[in-house]
């Protein structure tokens, strides 16, 4: 699956970065999220994890 | 929704136990969300206790908390309802996108799980200080005054570089501010003096910049002086409140369910998970976190009218049988993870990477210096923190 995040509503509260470091990281200056690693396999549980935890909802998943 | 049906006054806050939301708020939970009315004049709002009715809710930008909060659930008036009275400016969590954005994202850079993670061995140095100090008050000493307090506010000092030494300016009146049972003149009063000392800090630091957050809002040509004062006073209260509560009623929880606390100990790889379900079990923040329909909106089926109060009920929501199993368990194995306890939406938690850290620092380096740690007095003489705005426990003598 690919891995899609809205920058400019993310809240920086580094969820996705806790939970799937392998995909997602923040940005130095303001920790908004960065997408590291856009593929995924298929239903990956981190990266899924990542995407529900989202407090902003900025986190898609195709 | 029947017109004849007799709305709950309020939000129940009376505790029969020390560890579980109010008996009364649990029964709530058959509807996930419901019109209330609200203190003081008796006027309709709702209250949420539901667990994805909560996340609707503080992820809809149609509710808002960039206004003034006039009522409350609670008979003593919210913590909202004191602040929102004069927001200091800066102030972000009273602050609406996209003034909210453009303050919050001057801090997030800071609170990055990278930058937490860096800052580990700092927080173990301050940690391993502190449990020198409690073992130095002697068996007896109170785990909150040498321990619990002093961790994440020596921590949170250091980053915004407030000095802490002056805590006397900080400490009292940050407690004062979220103590319900004060008035709202009071907990002003409180406010004011904190922000009085964080104007005067700001020149100060632009005069004598260090390595620290004052010193960069003191240098951001886009704040000036009182939003930069402001924008500290959040972090100042919110880091010392929070975390301090956690780290105390924490302890005494794990004390008081020794089969849990014996997993942990065996088991150390257990506390990251273990954290976060004391987050969810505890749900600190217990005064519910209120917001404000801009627009009408319908949640659920529910039509909420612009200008009407909603309440979250995070504690409640974090017991939802319909999210967690066994929810008014403790279960230090459990996937305890999409918990409230730092909040949901664009206003979630900014310092709860910071929050973890100090929590699994804290407890494990406790538990491991301390094998016998144990409470000195019966834990029902222990004075819970009910009227405040953030839960826990006044005191902890301990022995070990």
């Amino acid at each position: 699956m690919r891995i899609e995040a809205d920058r400019q509503a993310c809240t920086s509260s580094g969820m996705c970065a806790l939970t799937a470091p392998d995909w997602f990281d923040q940005d130095e200056a303001d920790g908004r999220v960065l997408v590291t690693e856009p593929e995924a396999p298929d239903g990956e549980p981190a990266v899924t994890a990542a995407a529900e935890l989202c407090p902003a909802g900025v986190i898609a998943l195709r | 929704m029947s017109d004849a049906e007799v709305l709950p006054y309020g939000m129940p806050y009376e505790r029969q136990t020390r560890y579980d939301p109010p008996a009364a708020l649990l029964e709530l939970q058959d509807r996930p969300i419901r019109p209330i009315r609200y203190y003081p004049d008796g006027v309709e709002g709702w209250l949420v206790t539901g667990h994805a009715a909560g996340r609707k809710v503080l992820a809809d930008p149609r509710f808002v908390t960039g206004e003034r909060f006039t009522r409350s659930p609670t008979e003593l008036p919210h913590v909202f309802v004191s602040i929102t009275d004069q927001v200091p400016p800066g102030f972000f969590l009273f602050f609406d996108p996209p003034e909210h954005t453009r303050l919050r994202r001057k801090v997030t850079g800071v609170f990055t799980v990278k930058r937490m993670k860096e800052l580990e061995p700092r927080v173990a140095d301050i940690v391993d200080e502190r449990i020198a100090a409690l073992r130095a008050a002697g068996p007896g000493a109170d785990l909150v005054r040498e321990f619990a307090l002093p961790v994440p506010s020596l921590v949170i000092c250091e980053m915004l570089g407030v000095p802490y030494a002056d805590r006397a300016a900080f400490q009292g009146n940050s407690a004062n501010m979220l103590d319900l049972s004060l008035s709202v003149e009071d907990r002003n009063k409180a406010m004011a003096e904190i922000f009085g000392y964080l104007i005067d800090l700001v020149p100060a630091k632009r005069a004598n910049p260090g390595d620290d957050m004052v010193s960069a809002f003191a240098a951001d040509p886009d704040l000036h002086d009182v939003e930069a004062a402001g924008m500290a006073l959040i972090l100042l209260v919110a880091g010392h409140e929070t975390t301090a509560n956690m780290l105390a009623l924490g302890t005494m929880t794990l004390l008081e369910h020794p089969a849990q606390l014996e997993r942990l100990r065996a088991e150390p790889g257990l506390m990251p998970g273990a954290v976060e379900e004391l987050l969810r079990y505890l749900t600190v923040a217990h005064n519910g976190v209120m917001r404000i329909a801009k627009e009408d909106a319908e949640i659920d089926g529910h039509r909420i009218t612009a200008g009407q109060h909603v309440t979250v009920a995070l504690h409640a929501a974090n017991r939802d049988p319909g999210r967690y199993e066994r929810p008014d368990a403790l279960d230090l194995g459990r996937d305890a993870q999409g918990h409230m306890a730092f909040g949901h939406g664009v206003h979630q938690c900014v310092g709860q990477q910071l929050a973890r850290v100090e929590m699994r620092i804290g407890f494990a380096k406790l538990l491991e210096a301390f094998p016998g740690l144990r409470l000195a007095v019966p834990s029902d003489q222990i004075p819970m923190r009910s009227d405040m705005a953030v839960y826990g426990v006044h005191t902890l003598p301990v022995e070990w």
